[in-house]
């Protein structure tokens, strides 16, 4: 799950990182309070994505009745399908520079890479691209952490394009060991896969202050953080803030299920993730679209099955649905039994393909044939048969 | 011959009194493999259908002699149980559970390598060496003895190359599904290395998807070793949209990385064969073992 801004600063302050004085204010009158206790300030919209400055999500206010007014306005938008519950109000930075600094995964090293450069404010992948030799890296021992002179040379490399700051690298380097220690903290305690402070503000007054955050929690922890997910559920669309804003994504997590909406109108259910992306990629072969991606796991049985196709078929541009299991765990009487019954109680008319093999595929090939279900034999096949039948009923 | 296990290994199997563990336990054992020992703390003295069971790893090593440990325990004890196996001397691990959190794994695998052992997964099918060892998950009546190697990271993308080789004809050394996880254990490199000592895998199936860049460090590996085996390739995901997970942990397009194209240049220009369909792989591999013709 990703974490909105005040989150990310509320756990950088709580780890010792300094950031811009701010409220939350989930109305205007908060928002107004917030203006008179801190004056100048920054109303900013709280949503889990990006690109919320140039949607008109972020203002500059001097007074309480502005705050009020701007706070009114941020609180009714709807910034690419996220509607904003609440602003993060604080004062602003006098800002000398920006810099750059970032916990994230690194997969082919398979451990997490600290991330600093003195060129912030921008995406770090832009400047990955556009100036290799300005970004640092390290990747530190996952039981020790980051060791203080692994730091120093982080942030001398990272300092090195930066002739504009040699005079103040020395103090800064120093202020970034304790720092870097203490994001660091924060991205371990709370199993981030992304923790990045960007722009990591220079103040006139030589202080380093994260300016912004974002946060990041490795999905398969987020049960170690319920904390962070209550909050997240008072403050953005979606239990988790995940893809709050597909509608079909939401009912899926809801009902237990790994499914991705896509734009075609071929629904696409499998057992196991390569298989159910293969099954994507055969529809697609056949000049077909597939509508989702939906991997049933290993061993489901008939309920879940039913389950799943009556996900795929609340999208109501699915034209006909496309079912490839290889039983391993999974039994084809019980995927059988599923696919019936689903079909039976949900009075489906739209085509069904169902490519089955594997453990008791007789017995599911039986079920299915005797339901007037045909079962293919390959999944080439079937992929070929329910591209055509989705065709023909176009024409 | 065969890689990494075969009817040598002593096997224990962690979480064997749980309902993923005591079901392919039975499985395994089934097929053949040698189960010596389970673990279940707390359980300790217990038996499960004849096998012993033990409270730690290092028991059940000190008694039995096991030498490689299949994992079935929940995800949030899973790096534990990892750790535990290699603490004790197991020379390879096999982790089946999977959405470990990932902090987990990446401590977990650094742990192993430290300890000079090897690490299979997690979130990863296991390994069978046809007619002598299956630890894991991968279902018993496809496999036959043979000379393909085979590694991927989906589980079921891999049973059914194993069983699209084996109706027509061609059986494996041994099957490694290495998982669907960005942090694991064995990567497709390793796995090829022990292919290229083993004398008699005459070619490899290599299936990889989306996500990272294994598929591409495996091309290089190829490329840099001048690995002189016949390789066949399958990318699955190749019609993925970028920044959507599709089901495993790492199997997602992240801004430039991780998109199949990548993927297929790199192993096209490692001189690997690039298979479309299932029916591809098995075509390309009889192509290449000169059992088909051209």
């Amino acid at each position: 799950m990703k974490l909105l801004e005040y989150q990310a600063k509320q756990r950088f302050a709580a780890a010792g990182i300094a950031v811009p004085p701010g409220r939350l204010a989930r109305t205007p009158e908060e928002a107004a309070d917030a203006a008179r206790e801190l004056g100048r300030i920054a109303v900013k919209a709280q949503v889990p994505i990006g690109g919320r400055g140039k949607a008109g999500g972020i203002a500059v206010v001097d007074t309480p009745e502005e705050a009020q007014r701007e706070a009114a306005r941020i609180l009714a938008m709807d910034i690419r399908g996220y509607p904003v519950r609440s602003v993060w109000c604080e004062t602003g930075l006098s800002i000398d520079s920006e810099l750059y600094l970032g916990i994230t995964l690194d997969r082919d090293r398979r451990r997490l890479a600290i991330i600093f450069s003195a060129a912030g404010g921008m995406e770090i992948e832009q400047v990955a691209e556009e100036a290799p030799e300005r970004i640092a890296k390290l990747w530190p021992d996952p039981f020790a952490g980051p060791h203080p002179f692994e730091i120093r040379q982080l942030a001398f490399a990272g300092f090195e394009h930066a002739p504009e700051l040699r005079s103040r690298v020395p103090k800064l380097v120093t202020s970034l060991v304790a720092l870097t220690k203490r994001l660091y903290e924060v991205a371990t305690s709370l199993d981030a896969v992304t923790c990045e402070i960007n722009p990591l503000v220079l103040t006139q007054d030589g202080d380093l202050v994260a300016a912004d955050g974002k946060l990041e929690i490795d999905e398969n922890a987020d049960s170690r953080h319920q904390d962070v997910a209550e909050e997240l559920a008072r403050d953005a669309t979606g239990e988790s803030g995940l893809s709050g804003d597909d509608p079909f994504e939401v009912e899926a997590r809801k009902r237990g299920l790994t499914y991705v909406h896509l734009d075609g109108d071929i629904g696409c259910i499998g057992n196991g993730a390569g298989l159910t992306m293969n099954t994507l990629d055969l529809i697609k072969q056949h000049g077909g679209e597939p509508a989702d991606f939906l991997d049933i796991g290993g061993g489901a049985n008939a309920e879940r099955v039913r389950n799943a196709l009556e996900m795929v078929l609340l999208d109501p541009k699915v034209r006909g649905v496309f079912i490839n299991i290889f039983g391993g765990i999974t039994r084809g009487d019980e995927v059988a039994r599923g696919i019936i019954a689903a079909r039976d109680q949900l009075h489906i008319s739209k085509p069904l393909v169902v490519r089955m093999t594997g453990t008791m595929e007789e017995e599911g090939r039986r079920l299915l044939e005797a339901a007037g279900i045909v079962p293919a034999k390959t999944a080439t096949e079937a992929a070929a048969t329910i591209v055509a039948l989705t065709r023909h009923r176009t024409s | 011959m065969s890689v990494l296990v075969d009817r040598s290994s002593r096997v224990v199997i962690q979480g064997i009194t749980g309902r993923e563990g005591s079901f392919h336990t039975g499985q395994m054992r089934a097929f053949g493999t040698n189960v010596v020992a389970g673990v279940s703390p707390g359980k300790g003295g217990s038996d499960q259908e004849g096998v012993p069971i033990f409270d730690t790893v290092a028991a059940a090593v000190a008694s039995t002699g096991a030498d490689v440990s299949g994992i079935f325990v929940p995800p949030a004890f899973a790096a534990d149980a990892i750790m535990e196996s290699a603490a004790a001397g197991i020379e390879l691990t096999v982790c089946i559970t999977e959405l470990i959190p990932v902090h987990d794994m990446i401590r977990a695998r650094e742990f192993v390598i430290r300890s000079g052992h090897q690490l299979l997964g997690a979130n990863c099918p296991g390994i069978v060496t046809p007619g002598q060892c299956k630890v894991g998950i991968i279902p018993n009546h496809i496999n036959t003895p043979g000379p393909v190697g085979i590694v991927g990271r989906s589980g079921t993308l891999t049973y059914e190359v194993i069983q699209g080789l084996g109706q027509a004809g061609m059986g494996q050394t041994t099957s490694v599904g290495i998982g669907g996880d960005p942090v694991m254990g064995l990567s497709f490199p390793d796995v090829l290395q022990r292919f290229a000592d083993d004398r008699e895998t005459r070619a490899v199936v290599l299936i990889g998807e989306i996500g990272g860049s294994d598929e591409e460090n495996a091309a290089a590996w190829i490329r840099e070793t001048g690995f002189d085996k016949p390789v066949v390739a399958f990318i699955s995901g190749r019609t993925a949209p970028p920044g959507k997970r599709m089901g495993h942990a790492g199997a997602i397009i992240s801004g430039n990385t991780g998109s199949a194209q990548s993927k297929l240049d790199a192993l096209t220009a490692a001189g690997a064969d690039i298979a479309d369909t299932i029916e591809d792989v098995v075509r390309l591999t009889a192509v290449r073992l000169g059992t088909h013709p051209r």
